[in-house]
């Protein structure tokens, strides 16, 4: 901490370029992560094969990039707090008439939808990938995407079964609406933070981010969506996969 | 017009503030806002009270120590305009008008409107300035200034210093004065020499005075009379990560 605090909390200038450093990581990441989830709309073979793929891979890939997606997430939350404090600090007395003429919504709400996604986070981690949260999950087995027929995790199960949990489904859909808010702002802000930016591509980046804010909105929210839609009738596009499936919508 | 204003008092940097409520009559449509204060001024002397304090220098909108925040807009609700130029036709007649000073830790208040900048020089003596022999001018032209950069060097010498962007900065960051000052002489040929010192000290010193961080709202930009852009800040950024990463590798 004392080394962190040495190279990085020194500067201000430094700790901007964390948070675009490792925004740009996270950024990257929920794109990889949303395409991989979107294999749930392909069916139970082609999400469990991927889940299962992924889980085998050889250790050091699959710890270091945990590791690493961890270190990224705690150096950005981190510095967060930090900027968040001194901000505070510089204005002791607020004004008596506070007038915004260029923030948007989501830029003054950094902090706030930052902080809610951090507990999101956390949520996420113990329901589909500890699973303490619901520990019969891991007892969902198939062979179905298995590579060689042995039995597997049935990850495309376990997916509908947390989501036809009205509360559940709810939940995730409003936390993805934050992260879409924390993005509008983000994606543009970590240009101009590693100088990357300039006025003529300011409203092009603006866009850019806004755009890229509700494709992951909408890529992830597809998913609680429609086993929602379809477990009160309203549209029969999931596989329900017969007797392979362990839940029923 | 009649104007009803509502004024920030403080006694001192250490005391606690407060506002004072006036009403003002007669005030002509074209006096600047700084003329309405000296004819409040008037009439609290008359009434043998103490007059309101207030920063003001030039009242052509070139020296940058007017500031105040009216309304809640620093320099007040026009664009590119300083508190000296603005015009009380602005205003409407009846309107309540709530005159506070720049707040900002760094910018602690002196007395009523007028607060300490001396945060801003402190910035300047760490690196905005050039080295130079001094001695005989030398020969016109005899350094080549591409007209883009001058140009560019020019739209960031336009900054007054007024700290409008810190005031107006939900975080009152100081990112815009310093990246005006550093971008201007960064740009100049007669700049180069110092430039990683100059953007390491600079940021440093902006640092240590207590200014908040960056985070690219672009408030202090459309508060600014003098329309400096945000691309001075990701100049500063870049410039700025240049230096470092050059100072840790050599
Ligand atoms: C873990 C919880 C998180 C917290 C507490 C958090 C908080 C913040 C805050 C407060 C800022 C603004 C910093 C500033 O300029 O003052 C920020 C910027 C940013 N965040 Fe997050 N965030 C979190 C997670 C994420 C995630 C998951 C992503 C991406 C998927 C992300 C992407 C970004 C980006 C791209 C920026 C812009 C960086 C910049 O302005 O240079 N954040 N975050
Ligand atoms: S008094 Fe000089 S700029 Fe306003």
């Amino acid at each position: 901490m004392s080394l962190y605090n040495r190279l990085v909390m020194q500067s201000s200038l430094i700790k901007k370029y964390i948070m675009a450093l490792t925004g740009i990581v996270l950024v990257g990441f929920v794109f990889v992560h949303m395409a991989g989830n979107l294999q749930v709309l392909l069916g139970q073979e082609a999400i469990n094969a991927y889940a299962h793929a992924l889980q085998n891979l050889p250790a050091p890939i699959l710890w270091g990039s945990r590791l690493f997606l961890l270190v990224c997430v705690v150096a950005h939350a981190v510095t967060a707090y930090q900027l968040i404090k001194e901000n505070r600090a510089a204005r002791p007395q607020s004004n008596e008439v506070e007038i915004t003429k260029r923030a948007g919504w989501s830029s003054l709400r950094m902090g706030l939808t930052g902080s809610l996604m951090l507990a999101f986070i956390v949520f996420h981690l113990l329901h589909f990938t500890i699973r303490t949260i619901y520990p019969e999950y891991n007892d969902l087995k198939t062979t179905v995407g298995s590579p060689d027929g042995s039995e597997i995790h049935d990850v495309y199960s376990m997916i509908l079964a947390g989501f036809r949990i009205d509360a559940i489904s709810v939940f995730y859909v409003f936390c993805m609406f934050l992260l879409c808010r924390h993005l509008a702002h983000g994606v543009s802000s970590m240009f101009q933070s590693l100088g990357l930016r300039s006025e003529s591509w300011r409203c092009k980046l603006d866009f850019a981010a806004s755009a890229y804010g509700w494709i992951i909105f909408i890529g992830f929210s597809i998913i609680p969506v429609l086993v929602l839609a379809q477990k009160y009738g309203l549209v029969n596009c999931l596989d329900t996969c017969g007797s392979s499936c362990s839940v029923n919508l | 017009m009649k104007l009803f204003l509502k004024v920030w008092k403080q006694d001192g940097p250490q005391t606690e503030g407060r506002f004072e409520s006036h009403v003002l009559d007669g005030v002509s449509e074209d006096s600047s806002f700084l003329e309405m204060l000296d004819q409040l001024n008037e009439q609290l002397l008359e009434e043998g009270k103490e007059p309101v304090a207030f920063d003001h220098d030039c009242r052509e909108g070139i020296c940058g120590t007017c500031s105040l925040n009216i309304n809640g807009f620093a320099h007040g609700p026009e664009n590119s305009t300083t508190t000296c130029q603005l015009h009380m036709r602005k205003f409407e007649d009846g309107d309540t008008i709530t005159i506070e000073p720049f707040r900002a830790k760094a910018f602690p208040v002196i007395r009523d409107l007028v607060v300490d900048r001396s945060a801003f020089d402190k910035i300047i003596q760490a690196g905005g300035y050039i080295t130079v022999r001094t001695g005989s001018a030398p020969d016109g032209n005899a350094l080549p200034v591409p007209k883009e950069d001058a140009d560019l060097a020019m739209d960031a010498a336009q900054c007054i210093g007024c700290g409008a962007c810190v005031a107006s900065c939900k975080n009152a960051s100081a990112m815009l004065f310093t990246s005006a000052k550093a971008g201007h002489l960064n740009m100049l040929p007669q700049g180069q020499a110092e430039k990683d010192s100059r953007v390491l000290n600079m940021v440093a010193a902006m640092d240590e005075a207590g200014f908040g961080n960056c985070r690219n709202y672009g408030e202090c930009s459309a508060a600014c009379p003098k329309d400096i852009s945000l691309d001075y800040i990701a100049k500063l950024n870049r410039d700025y990560a240049k230096a470092k990463i050059k100072k840790v590798f050599s």
